[in-house]
Order: C-alpha cells, then sequence, then structure tokens
C-alpha cells in the first residue's frame, strides 16, 4: 500500500526513458566506499525492521507528543 | 565559489517537565566549548551554564535575550551558538561543494560530542537528544540555510528568477521526507520535504514567517562592494553525504553559470508558490506544474533542463573539477528518481526514510497515522550513532557515504584550508589566550596594549593556508602576528 502522494503518469515515462536512452553514458565517479545497489536494500529490510525496533524510543505515542520546538529560521 | 551552511538542529530532553530549549541550547555550546577543541566565547563569565557537568538545566538561568551571547567559535572555523531557541552549527566557509558537505556533516559529530557531555551531567531518568530536522511535525520548523559567494554584480532580479524554479523542482533530491502535512497545507500521507508546508512568498526578507522561497537578506560579511552572499532558507537539512553534495553542488553550479553570463531566459513558474506544495507532496517528481507562458512541465523535468544547461556550462569552460563529480552525481539521481523512490532509497534521505516507512506498513499492516511513522520521521534525524535511523543505515551498507570517520573528525578540528576560516582556525589554535573576539570578518586581540587590535577579514578568499601559513609560523605570539601583518596586511 503505497503513500497517496505517489502517483505515476504513463506518458512523462516514456518521455524521460526517451530521453535517458539519447543521453551518452558516463563512466561512473569512483567512490570512495563500496556502492550498495538499491535492489539490495529491499532485502535487507525485513533484518533492518527487526534492528529498528530495538532502538526505537520505547513510547512512540508519549515521545511524539512531547516532541515540540520554537519556530526557528 | 564560497560556501557555507547554517542548521538548526532540534532540541529535547525526556523526562524534563521544565524543560527549557534556551537553556538546553546554551549547555550545548557552553559543553563544546569546554572540550579540547573550543574556544570559549569572552562572553563566558556571564553565562552561568559554563559548567555542563552536575547541574540540572532548570537551574540556569538564562533568558531569551541572552542568548545570543551564548557563542563559540570553533578550530574548525566553525561558529556553534544559539539561536530561535535552538543549537545552531554554521560551517566554516568552504572552498566547494565537496568541502562543505564535509564541513556540515562535522557539525553532527561536533553536536554528539557536546550532547555527550551534557548527557553525562544529567539528572538521572534525563536525556538530551538533538535531531538535524526541520519540523516538530505540530507546524514549528527552523531551517536548514545555504549560503553561496556570489559576485555583487550579478543583477538580484536574475538570481531570483533562475533560482525560483530551480529550488521549487530541486525538492524532488533536496527533501528530507515528512509524514503528513502541517500549516493548513492539503493533506498527504507522506513528502519529499519538511519544510515546503511552511513558504508562502516567493521573494522577501522574513526568515521566521510568511517564509520566501529566496530570501532577500544582504549581510555578506565581506567586501559588500564584490561580493553578495546568497542566503537560502528554502530547503531541508539533510543526513546524507550524497544528498547534500548535490544540493550544494548543483545549486552553486547554477549561480557560477549565472555569474559566468552562461543561463539563457530563466524558467518561470506560473506560481511558484503554489508548486512548491504541488511537487513536495508528490514523491514521483512528475505533477503538472505551469510555467508562466502556459507550457507545461513537472519538478523532474524543469531538472533535467537544468542539468543539461548545465551540463554544458562545465563541459565548456574552465569550471573547479570538482562540478564533473556533481554532475555525474545529480544525473545518476534524476535518472534514477524517475525509475521509483526505491532506486534512490540509498541517497535520498525522504527516500530511505520511506523505505523504512513502507517496511513497518507491509510487514506490521499499520498506516501512515501510527505514531510508529511518527517517530521514526523523528529519530530518522537522531544523530546519535547508534539510535539514529539515519546511521544505523549507514552502518548496514544501506546509505552511500562520501567521506570516512576520521575525515570527518579532521573537519571537525581542522578548518578548510582554501578560505579565511583558516586564518580563523589556526589563529584560535595557535594563540588561544589571545584572541578575544572572532567573527565571519574580523578577528581581535589583546596583545597587552591598552586597546585591543583588530584585523579585518573582509575577503573570503584570502586567509587561506596558501597565503598566511608562512606568516603565522613566522609569528610566535599574536603580538608577533600582528606586528607582521603591519607589513603585510593585504593578505587577510
Amino acid at each position: 500500500m503505497l503513500p497517496h502522494s505517489y502517483t505515476t503518469s504513463e506518458t512523462h515515462m516514456t518521455e524521460r526513458e526517451q530521453r535517458s536512452s539519447n543521453r551518452p553514458k558516463d563512466k561512473r565517479v569512483e567512490e570512495t566506499v563500496p556502492a550498495v545497489r538499491a535492489d539490495d536494500v529491499a532485502h535487507k529490510i525485513d533484518d533492518l525492521l527487526d534492528e529498528i525496533d530495538t532502538v526505537l524510543e520505547e513510547n512512540a505515542e508519549e515521545f511524539v507528543k512531547n516532541y515540540v520546538q520554537k519556530g526557528g529560521e | 565559489m564560497v560556501i557555507g551552511t547554517e542548521v538548526e538542529y532540534g532540541i529535547t530532553v525526556t523526562n524534563d517537565p521544565s524543560f527549557n530549549p534556551v537553556a538546553a541550547s546554551a549547555a550545548i555550546v557552553n559543553a563544546h566549548a569546554h572540550g579540547a577543541d573550543g574556544m570559549r566565547w569572552s562572553y563566558e563569565d556571564e553565562s552561568p551554564g559554563a559548567d555542563a557537568r552536575g547541574f540540572t538545566l532548570r537551574d540556569v538561568p538564562i533568558d531569551e535575550t541572552d542568548s545570543g551571547l551564548v557563542n563559540a567559535v570553533l578550530h574548525n572555523g566553525a561558529r556553534l551558538y544559539v539561536d530561535h531557541a535552538h543549537p545552531e552549527y554554521s560551517t566554516p566557509e568552504c572552498g566547494d561543494p565537496l568541502e562543505a558537505t564535509l564541513y556540515d556533516k562535522a557539525g553532527e559529530l561536533i553536536m554528539h560530542r557536546a550532547v555527550t557531555t551534557v548527557n553525562a551531567g544529567l539528572a538521572g531518568s534525563q536525556r538530551m537528544l538533538i535531531h538535524k530536522n526541520n519540523s516538530d511535525g505540530k507546524g514549528n520548523s527552523y531551517g536548514a540555510h545555504e549560503n553561496y559567494l556570489v559576485p555583487r554584480s550579478v543583477p538580484f532580479g536574475d538570481i531570483v528568477h533562475h533560482l525560483t524554479s530551480f529550488l521549487v523542482s530541486r525538492q524532488i533530491f533536496t527533501g528530507s521526507g515528512k509524514v503528513g502535512s502541517e500549516h493548513g497545507r492539503p493533506s498527504v500521507d507522506f513528502q519529499l520535504t519538511q519544510r515546503a508546508d511552511f513558504f508562502e512568498e516567493q521573494v522577501g526578507l522574513e526568515t521566521t514567517l510568511k517564509r520566501p522561497i529566496v530570501n532577500t537578506r544582504d549581510e555578506p560579511h565581506a567586501d559588500p562592494s564584490k561580493y553578495r552572499r546568497l542566503h537560502i532558507i528554502f530547503g531541508d537539512a539533510t543526513m546524507s553525504e550524497v544528498q547534500t553534495f548535490v544540493k550544494l553542488g548543483s545549486t552553486s553550479l547554477l549561480l557560477l553559470a549565472l555569474a559566468d553570463g552562461a543561463l539563457d531566459e530563466p524558467l518561470r513558474l506560473l506560481d511558484p508558490v503554489g508548486s512548491v506544495v504541488t511537487v513536495s507532496h508528490d514523491t514521483s517528481g512528475t505533477s503538472t506544474l505551469k510555467l508562466a507562458g502556459g507550457e507545461k512541465t513537472s519538478a523532474i523535468d524543469l531538472q533535467f533542463s537544468f542539468f543539461e544547461v548545465l551540463d554544458s556550462y562545465v563541459n565548456s569552460g574552465s569550471v573547479p573539477h570538482v562540478y564533473k563529480r556533481v554532475l555525474a552525481e545529480w544525473r545518476d539521481l534524476l535518472e534514477d528518481i524517475t525509475r521509483g523512490w526505491r532506486a534512490v532509497s540509498d541517497r535520498l534521505d525522504w527516500a530511505s526514510k520511506m523505505s523504512i516507512m513502507q517496511g513497518f506498513i507491509d510487514r506490521d499492516g499499520c498506516d501512515w497515522s501510527d505514531p510508529k511513522l511518527a517517530l521514526l520521521d523523528l529519530q530518522y534525524h537522531d544523530i546519535d550513532p547508534d539510535r539514529g535511523i539515519y546511521n544505523r543505515l549507514v552502518a548496514k551498507g544501506m546509505i552511500r557515504t562520501l567521506f570516512s570517520q576520521d575525515e570527518i573528525a579532521h573537519a571537525a578540528e581542522n578548518p578548510p584550508e582554501s578560505t579565511r576560516a583558516w586564518f580563523r582556525g589556526e589563529c584560535l589554535a595557535r594563540y588561544p589566550g589571545s584572541v578575544v573576539a572572532a567573527n565571519w570578518d574580523s578577528l581581535v586581540f589583546d596583545i597587552g596594549k591598552t586597546s585591543l587590535v583588530r584585523v579585518p577579514m573582509m575577503e573570503p578568499l584570502r586567509g587561506t593556508r596558501s597565503l598566511v601559513e608562512a606568516l603565522l609560523d613566522d609569528s610566535p605570539d599574536a603580538a608577533a602576528l600582528i606586528h607582521n601583518l603591519g607589513d603585510t596586511h593585504d593578505r587577510t
């Protein structure tokens, strides 16, 4: 169930894919740390969710309720 | 190009019914100043929050009017101070967007060290948390500002027209994400940015209400006939280093091209303020935006247009090499955004945050109004290396970084070499007792004479390591420095 802010436009996708395939593929920039494939992210999510559960603040509702900031710039 | 960022951090203390954010922020600033690498501000005698150990925050009677005095200038040339009930970190002046990204990231380490010190002195169940975010989800927003040094000769109107559509559309890769909406905007489950809902004007001087997309503040802290410090308040604080780099890099590149006369007619939105929310509330970046002439476009299309123009500009001229890296990262982001948010969850805060939230929704069956997601929305930005969700993702190799921990630690303690920040940081380190005041554009020394000596630093590109290192090495104390400066006064 994706958030309802996520919309797609078929026409736009086609135009962008077109433009993308016309664009020369430059060499990927050297990275200082190993690249992470975004596809791998999905598979690691479940392990991660369990781990996140252990570090989340104890009472979500209370923490969120008490988190109030003054307006700044 | 000289670039710097200013970030107002969120601050809170658990289990403290009389929590005072001004006093808490002062404690952060003073905790840092007590560390080995901080210069204490000369007003310290008036600051009862000086001893971070063994006091409870409610004992610190710093009131709103005094908070402006709680101010530290750091050995890395940065400034750490209290602003509007937040601890704020302003980077030193940096010579390129990669350096600025590094020094922006160093701010989190500086905050972490300070909050660790404060927490050691807090009573029992109380714990102070610092968040690098821009909203409490309850209608209060605080800023992450970007500063770019632009030649004064560039007409401000040109800056406004080119920058407006750029800033509105860059939200697709500058946002740190937020659950829900605020400030009377239409409801939405999740949006790209924390700040979009709070912007109401196209151009203006305000920063705390009726916020403008393009801010007109004109306080260059430099030779005003030569320079404008463009002060951008329309952006989110970003944890992701790649994201910060592309944010600062693409924006500074646009300004370089503008100053060089390399841009054609600006792309002008019909309704820039309305477009801000249209863009932020759509994570695909494809919602229709209208240009002033009636043509239809979208955030992603606008960004591709900017990219193509700036790609040509870099390829045609002598722009610093770092901008080739900016282009490569920016292009990859734009192309991956068209593939959907999962493809950028390794580089963009909003997408990585959304991936975690979507994961909990899929696994636990909760919906977007669940307090757990609101908590994640905050805890993603906790700067704590162990509790902060962004930091956990980095530790698991799920978000790409640009810098090692050593590089970040180095930047937390040493100034950039390419700007006047080097002179500032080095003077603080070499002549600790003698610098009585430090500002962006001057240092004031006490060398034992009846009057103090002010050294103006009106040129951000002087006072660099290459220009002044020999001078400093020849000056064993501040008196010698002042004497030597008398002979070579134009180096600073």
